[in-house]
């Protein structure tokens, strides 16, 4: 990322085009814990996906494609929706 | 031909130029002595003479807040407001002036409660004095009517994109009717243009996230932003007040010289206090006393370079405020002293007309000849000290 902005250089009242907001790793404030799962037990129903506050899931088409740590802050939302019980949540340092 | 010169209040001349301005949105709620302001405007709408949505919202909060989304989205937005109205809104409308929300809003000026009153006074907008609005002062409704077209304007300016509050003194001006010379409705259309904001929400085709959380690496950023804007706004109002000039004959400057040639004693003031002052010059002189007046067009952004040139070769300046800071300097006052910092010039502060007391003609002459740096003009028993 290029270093912070000057006023001059802000947008004005600070109105952020979207590729502005795609740069931001805002997962840098996650809780702990992170998301993983057992892609065996994924029907593809993109619950999670429907659910997720930040975005965080990557769609293949429409398939679950895994999980994007550069925004997911940990929430836990989509281990509590996932009808299948194939998100769990594991420590931010887990591999 | 202009129209026939019309006899109307403050608030009849300001529902007039809305009708002509023709804003898309007017979110509003009413209170004293904005109101006739907005039943005028309403009456319009009414009767099909204005086109706008007209939202009757349950408070200012929500006022400022839909006026804040309107504007955002691509609406020319105008709303209108007094006293406790305006400290209700007053939280959004830093955040109107944060956001660049070009909003046109009308004051009736009026005291802040307590004790509850409903006269007037400019404590209401001096509560939101730092908040990143320009504010313009009229001295009658014919400068109301006139400042509402060039906020218009300046509100929408590129290089400004600031809320501006048109302020006229409650009942004195809202509601004292007076000869208005309104400008030709196509002439009106012609002068204020399309409507246009650089990042309209409503621009699907290119979205934008606006208001967004700023921690402290851009708050400080994004408040200096405004302050360019301001800076601009004096030399923007001056080139919108100058092609205004030619189509109304009428010339409006930030800070406004009245007899001020040779003057060894100078009035500073806002408002319609400014007529007072001007009949007692004009007495004054005729007497043989150099006394002249510099009127406050412009509050914020404060004209200080102006009021430097203006003051700086004169003996003494009074300057009235009609609103106070107990514990600290007067609002307009201390404007005054900081653009004179490091010149000699004998400095007093007046506080006046709280609450709606009025300044009479006389009033004016004793104050200018009264010993004291500081002093509330007519208080019953002595001011206490600075």
């Amino acid at each position: 990322m290029p270093g912070p902005m000057t006023w001059r250089e802000l947008p004005l009242g600070g109105a952020l085009r979207p590729e502005q907001a795609e740069r931001l790793r805002t997962g840098g404030w996650r809780t702990g814990v992170k998301p993983a799962v057992e892609l065996d037990r994924c029907v593809d129903c993109l619950l999670c996906w429907l659910y997720c506050p930040d975005s965080a899931i990557r769609l293949d088409g429409a398939a679950f494609a895994g999980f994007d740590y550069d925004v997911c802050k940990g929430c836990e939302l989509c281990s509590v929706v996932c009808p299948e019980g194939a998100i769990t949540m594991v420590a931010d340092d887990a591999a | 031909m202009p129209p026939e010169p019309r006899i109307l209040t403050g608030g009849q001349a300001v529902a007039e130029a809305m009708r002509q301005i023709d804003p898309d949105v007017v979110p509003v709620y009413p209170i004293t002595p904005q109101t006739p302001i907005i039943q005028g405007f309403a009456s319009f709408v009414a009767r099909g003479r204005a086109h706008g949505e007209l939202v009757d919202v349950e408070s200012e909060h929500s006022a400022m807040s839909a006026a804040i989304g309107s504007a955002l989205a691509g609406a020319r937005t105008i709303t209108a407001t007094s006293s406790q109205g305006l400290a209700l809104m007053a939280e959004v409308v830093y955040i109107a002036a944060s956001m660049r929300a070009p909003i046109v809003m009308a004051v009736g000026n009026r005291a802040l409660s307590g004790p509850i009153n409903i006269h007037c006074d400019h404590s209401d907008s001096m509560l939101v004095r730092d908040s990143g609005v320009i504010q313009l002062f009229a001295e009658n409704a014919q400068e109301a009517y006139d400042l509402m077209l060039i906020a218009t304007r300046l509100a929408e300016h590129p290089d400004v994109l600031l809320p501006v509050l048109v302020c006229q003194d409650g009942f004195t001006i809202t509601h004292s009717a007076e000869i208005v010379r309104l400008v030709d409705d196509a002439a009106v259309k012609t002068f204020i243009g399309e409507y246009h904001v650089p990042n309209a929400l409503l621009d699907v085709a290119h979205p934008t996230t606006q208001g967004p959380f700023a921690m402290p690496d851009y708050y400080f950023e994004l408040r200096h932003q405004q302050l360019a804007a301001m800076r601009a706004a004096l030399d923007v109002f001056d080139q919108i007040a100058w092609e205004y000039a030619i189509l109304s004959g009428r010339r409006y400057r930030a800070a406004e010289l009245y007899e001020i040639d040779g003057a060894d004693h100078v009035v500073v003031c806002l408002g319609s206090t400014g007529g007072t002052v001007k009949d007692v010059v004009d007495a004054m002189r005729a007497e043989g006393d150099a006394v002249g007046l510099l009127q406050i067009r412009s509050f914020r952004p404060f004209p200080a370079a102006d009021v430097r040139a203006a003051l700086g070769t004169h003996e003494r300046a009074s300057v009235l405020d009609r609103a106070d800071s107990p514990g600290g300097a007067p609002p307009l006052f201390a404007d005054v002293a900081a653009a004179l910092h490091d010149v000699p010039v004998e400095l007093r502060s007046f506080v006046y007309g709280l609450g709606g007391r009025d300044l009479h003609p006389e009033d004016v002459r004793a104050l200018l000849g009264d010993a004291r740096k500081h002093a509330y003009v007519g208080l019953r028993g002595e001011s206490c000290p600075a």
